[in-house]
């Protein structure tokens, strides 16, 4: 199987500080690839460099095989790349399904239209797309009234507005209850296999990592400390020492 | 020494805080902890007068303090220390300082800059520099000096652990036992049970803007079911 | 140009420095630590110079009494701010940032009718300074005295501010209050005390500017509007918050500005140039080229993204049956009021229909684009000037003109929104008001194309057009079909986008959708639609002038917008026919109808303040709660 996101070698920096120090990685489609790392290891910053927030000094991001590095965000969702916000982002005066309706437009590149009636174009589909993450139910109500977990799940759904290849979700279960999360991440897993779609997502949380990822990247400091099948991964002394170890710690 | 009775808050059309209710007696470490979004740090911005409470009493030292602008209750003894530190960057260590400082309290030891540097060594050796210039840890060290300038008798403190390093923690740990060693009561909210467990006496757990728990730290730290449930770990 | 005129020049501009420094520094520690753009800045300037002609005239010319009147006339000034503050500006430092705004533009009006009240409409000139009468050689030109004694000033003054800032208790908490004046709060500092302080300075810093200006500049009442714009450009040049800052842009702008004056007209490659009528429009060409590449100014910090009006998260209304049938009735009476004959009532509506079109226009563009214009005037006056200029130097028929005059209007807003775009929140807003200055400005000069001052008349309809009821209906026709447009456009795809860019840029950039983009065609279509309503008033006066396009009427379009809530779709167009009703009631009963006007805002600021549009929409949602 073919990648559906190759990273090689990326590089930035921020005034002198290495953040991202050659980070290299791939996801085959249906595959579930998890960020991991302490505070300051460069996740966020490798994040943003795949979903062209930032500009990388080196190294090059493929999606299908073609190069994306440098692209402006909204040209990367273009092409087929959907994702969710770590802080929840929604459109505050308009409602649930007008928030999927707006990435609709925007995907069906109906948003120059200036008379046509916005409230009447893919609201099926809309609900549809509410329908998939069990949000329908609340479509009419606006998203700055909805629970922390809802408009997650509200993000879900925008983000899988233009079919996408690739989805990349940024601390998707933070500020979730347990079973809250457990829920989002079987249904992110099931569409992403379901549509064999790539995921990638980073998350503090461990037992979601292990619970739901297929595969698992830890960074340190800028670089890539190991990478593997959560079994192996969690048996890594060295991830041990930089990361689970200050979370055992936690926990026991 | 404070009291929050029935305590219920907005933002927007959003409530925050459901009826919460708690006691801080003087001299004790209380930890209220949570995760992100159970109400943390609203229940301590207000305390602080900065989100008016939308019903409920708070209660410091015998005064109601609800209602009252945030200097006015700062006035009275209480000291904030927000999550995100709020450093004025634009300013040195010592004008930071100097923006905390209030006159003398009776009953309360007055805090120079000295006491404060005494305290944080580390800031001694950056007084001049641009706080701006300043590491996470440092910064965090900074926005509790800058507060005991005020002479704080309460000093509430909003997730301290928060994005450290965990050799700074530890340090930041020994700073809060060592204010408390002053006679200074503090109140904190963590997400990071290990470190709660190291500075406070007593825990209070909030999940969805209400209290779900309360007792001794240790009693909480022993107590896996209710880790489990309240708690992300 | 000689060495020696180099340097005279170099002299008159670091004389000018000083004054535009005092100003714009006031200026930017007031926006600094409350976040307010206090537009009453350039009336305290104004006033400086007025209370120094009295304060000389009643302690006498000598020397003593000429420098104390200046003292006295800042001290005075000061006073005056910190009241204003107490009385009005205290009362709404958590109403949206554009409530403060017209609260301080109503300060505007009521002072100019007070110092016309006091010192009457004549320009006062007052005496030069004992001892610093004369003037002094330098490479053979003449350089007066007194000049020379302004280029200390003001950097005695930069130095003054300076100590104060940095080695002061007060100093300290002013820039950490500048940074997050919660935070200091939160200290322990009385927020009130430091905001009342922090206005008396910077008043006192304003009247200080015009009062050193008395020798050289006669005290008119002109010069807050004026002054104002200066002070805008220099601060957003130097940078929001830069003292400093505002020191290099007020040096860089006076001695570019000299320069024009001293190379005068000359001929440059067969062309005749008039580098001294540039002086309007150079300061204003500065700023523009400065935001554009350096968006935060000379000296400024980079600001995190402002926020937009104070219509973020309202959702868009729907317009249901009952909206319609009430419209529909309103229309229908309209249509049916030339049946009473009453000539000035014709009059008088057709203004309201023309001014709620140009509120609707820049409701469009505050509300749901989230970007507000300090300079929409522009584009009403473009469309004017657009009819008139077609009309009469192009001698198209009066039909044509009125279809083309409004693409007048879309062009240059989409030449100046391509700008524009590029900045938010204050910055933005103060580039449009740029931008409208250099419109008016050509307007203003151009005498031999727009006729320059007086403007053009003779502007009329076409004769089947001509009659007051004819021409009634086709305003009334336009201007609701244009506005039944724009809020068609705003439930459209479009205006989706639009408020999906306000609402979260983020978001809208992740969803593939051009935020800059749709921002530059919203600002194209909200100056197409002024240009309409621009070109419409152009017929009905029959004449033009420069005034169109001038700040005061951007300011009233504001006014008109923010009067009945930016929140609504209707509250525009309510907040225009109150407006223009108002105006034209007081104004024929007094005189003094700026004031009047100033403080029926101000109640309604204070006492509303999210519009009265809003105000209404609350009693009916409470009176619907009540019920249910």
């Amino acid at each position: 199987m073919s990648a559906v996101l190759a990273v090689q070698d990326l590089r930035k920096a921020f005034g002198g500080v290495q953040a991202v120090a050659g980070v290299s990685f791939a996801i085959a489609a249906g595959e579930l690839l998890a960020l991991i790392g302490p505070n300051g290891a460069g996740k966020t910053t490798c994040f943003n460099l795949v979903n062209g927030q930032l500009d990388a000094d080196a190294g090059e991001v493929q999606l299908l095989g073609r190069r994306i590095t440098g692209l402006p965000p909204r040209k990367i969702w273009g092409l087929g790349v959907g994702r969710t916000f770590q802080i929840t982002a929604t459109f505050a005066s308009m409602s649930v399904r007008e928030n999927v309706q707006m990435a609709l437009l925007s995907h069906h590149k109906r948003l120059r239209a200036v008379f046509a009636r916005a409230g009447d174009l893919y609201a099926a589909e809309a609900l549809a797309l509410l329908e998939k993450v069990g949000m329908a139910n609340q479509a009419e109500r606006r998203c700055s009234v909805l629970a922390y977990g809802d408009l997650k799940r509200v993000e879900l759904a925008v983000a899988l507005a233009n079919s996408p290849r690739l989805l990349l979700m940024d601390e998707p279960t933070a500020g979730m209850a347990p079973e809250e999360r457990k829920e989002l991440m079987e249904l992110t897993a099931r569409l992403a296999k379901g549509d064999s779609m790539a995921v990638l997502f980073t998350e503090h949380d461990m037992d979601v990592v292990f619970t739901h990822a297929d595969r698992i990247v830890v960074l340190d400091r800028g670089k890539i400390i190991a990478q593997g099948a959560p079994a192996d991964v969690r048996a890594d002394p060295r991830v041990q020492r930089v990361y689970l170890g200050g979370q055992s710690a936690r926990t026991r | 020494m404070l009291s929050l009775r029935n305590l219920h808050a907005c933002y927007g059309q959003a409530h925050i805080l459901a009826d919460v209710s708690l006691d801080v007696g003087a001299g004790e470490v209380v930890v209220l902890l949570g995760r992100n979004g159970a109400g943390k740090s609203t229940t301590l911005k207000s305390i602080m007068g900065l989100l008016p409470p939308h019903s409920g009493e708070i209660h410091f030292d015998g005064a109601r303090i609800d209602g009252k602008a945030p200097h006015d209750i700062a006035r009275l003894g209480l000291g904030y220390v927000p999550e995100d530190r709020r450093i004025f960057t634009d300013l040195t260590v010592e004008e930071n300082l100097e923006v905390g400082r209030q006159a003398e309290r009776a009953k309360t030891p007055l805090w120079t800059p000295e006491r404060v540097f005494a305290l944080f060594p580390n800031l001694a050796e950056m007084r001049h520099r641009s706080a701006a210039q300043m590491s996470g840890g440092e910064q965090q060290m900074l926005a509790i000096a800058r507060t005991l300038m005020g002479n704080p008798r309460l000093l509430l403190l909003d997730e301290p652990s928060e994005g450290l390093a965990p050799v700074i923690i530890a340090q930041m740990a020994r700073s809060i036992g060592e204010l408390k060693s002053q006679g200074l009561t503090v109140l904190l909210s963590e997400q990071n049970l290990h470190f709660a467990s190291q500075v406070a006496d007593r825990a209070y757990v909030l999940e969805k803007g209400r209290i779900r728990y309360q007792g001794a730290i240790t009693e909480l730290a022993n107590d896996p079911d209710a880790r489990r449930a309240y708690l992300s770990v | 140009m000689t060495f020696s005129s180099i340097v005279l020049q170099f002299i008159n501009g670091l004389a000018g420095t000083s004054s535009l420094f005092l100003v714009a520094a006031g200026l930017s520690l007031i926006f600094g630590v409350t976040r307010i753009v206090n537009f009453a800045h350039g009336s305290f300037y104004m006033l400086g110079l007025y209370v120094a002609y009295s304060a000389i005239g009643f302690f006498g010319t000598t020397i003593l009494g000429f420098w104390g009147g200046i003292v006295a006339a800042a001290l005075v000034i000061g006073v005056l701010g910190a009241v204003i503050e107490i009385l009005v500006l205290r009362r709404i430092y958590q109403a949206p940032e554009l409530f403060q705004l017209l609260a301080t533009f109503a300060v505007v009006l009521v002072i100019k009718d007070a110092a016309l009240g006091i010192w009457g409409p004549e320009d006062l000139l007052g005496p030069r300074a004992p001892g610093l009468r004369d003037a002094v050689t330098i490479l053979g030109g003449n350089v007066p005295q007194y000049d020379l004694a302004l280029i200390v000033i003001g950097p005695l003054v930069l130095a003054a501010l300076w100590l104060l800032l940095n080695r002061t208790r007060f100093g300290i908490l002013i820039r950490a209050a500048t940074q997050d004046r919660e935070m200091v709060a939160a200290l322990g500092v009385n927020q009130k005390h430091l905001f009342t302080a922090v206005f008396f300075l910077g008043s006192l810093l304003a009247g200080l500017g015009g009062a050193v200006q008395i020798p050289r500049e006669p005290a008119q009442l002109f010069l807050d509007i004026a002054v104002i714009a200066d002070a805008f450009v220099v601060v957003v040049v130097g940078g929001l918050g830069s003292i400093p800052g505002a020191f290099l842009a007020a040096f860089i702008i006076s001695v570019v500005k000299a320069f024009c004056i001293g190379i005068g007209d000359v001929t440059i490659l067969g062309f005749d140039v008039s580098f001294s009528k540039l002086t309007l429009v150079v300061e204003f060409v500065i700023m523009a080229i400065v935001l554009v590449v350096r968006p935060w100014g000379l000296l400024g910090r980079p600001q995190g993204q402002q926020r937009g009006a104070g219509m973020l998260s309202q959702p868009l209304p729907q317009i249901g049956r009952r909206f319609l049938l009430i419209a529909g009735s309103i229309v229908v009476l309209l249509a049916l009021l030339p049946a009473l004959g009453d000539r000035y009532l014709l009059v008088l509506l057709i203004d309201i229909l023309i001014f709620a079109l140009f509120a609707a226009s820049l409701h469009f563009l505050i509300g749901p684009a989230g970007m507000v214009s300090f300079g929409h005037a522009a584009y009403f006056g473009l469309g004017a000037y657009g009819a008139a200029l077609l009309l009469k130097q192009a001698g198209l028929p009066m039909e044509l003109a009125l279809l083309l005059a409004p693409l007048v209007a879309g062009a240059g807003a989409l030449l100046f929104g391509w700008f524009a775009v590029r900045l938010s929140g204050v910055y933005l807003a103060m580039l449009t008001l740029a931008f409208a200055q250099i419109v008016w400005s050509i307007a203003f000069q151009w005498d031999a194309f727009t006729g320059g001052s007086n403007g053009m008349v003779g502007i009329w309809p076409a004769e089947w057009l001509s009659s007051r009821t004819v021409f009634f209906y086709l305003t009334l026709i336009v201007c609701l079909g244009a506005v039944a447009g724009l809020w068609r456009i705003l439930y459209s795809p479009f205006g989706y986008a639009m408020r999906a860019g306000r609402d979260s840029p983020l978001r809208a950039e992740a969803i593939g959708i051009d935020v800059r983009s749709v921002q530059w065609f919203a600002f194209a279509i909200a100056g197409l639609f002024a240009g309409i309503a621009g070109a419409l008033f152009a017929f009905s006066k029959g004449s033009i002038s420069p005034d169109l396009l001038g700040i005061p009427r951007s300011v009233d379009a504001l006014v008109m917008v923010l009067l009945g809530g930016v929140q609504t779709l209707v509250g525009p167009v309510v907040g225009a026919a109150i407006f223009t009703w108002l105006q034209d009631e007081i104004a024929r009963a007094t005189e003094y109808w700026r004031a009047i006007l100033g403080l029926v805002i101000l109640l309604l600021v204070i006492a509303f303040p999210q519009g009265i549009a809003g105000f209404a929409g609350r009693l009916l949602a409470r009176r619907r709660s009540a019920q249910s």
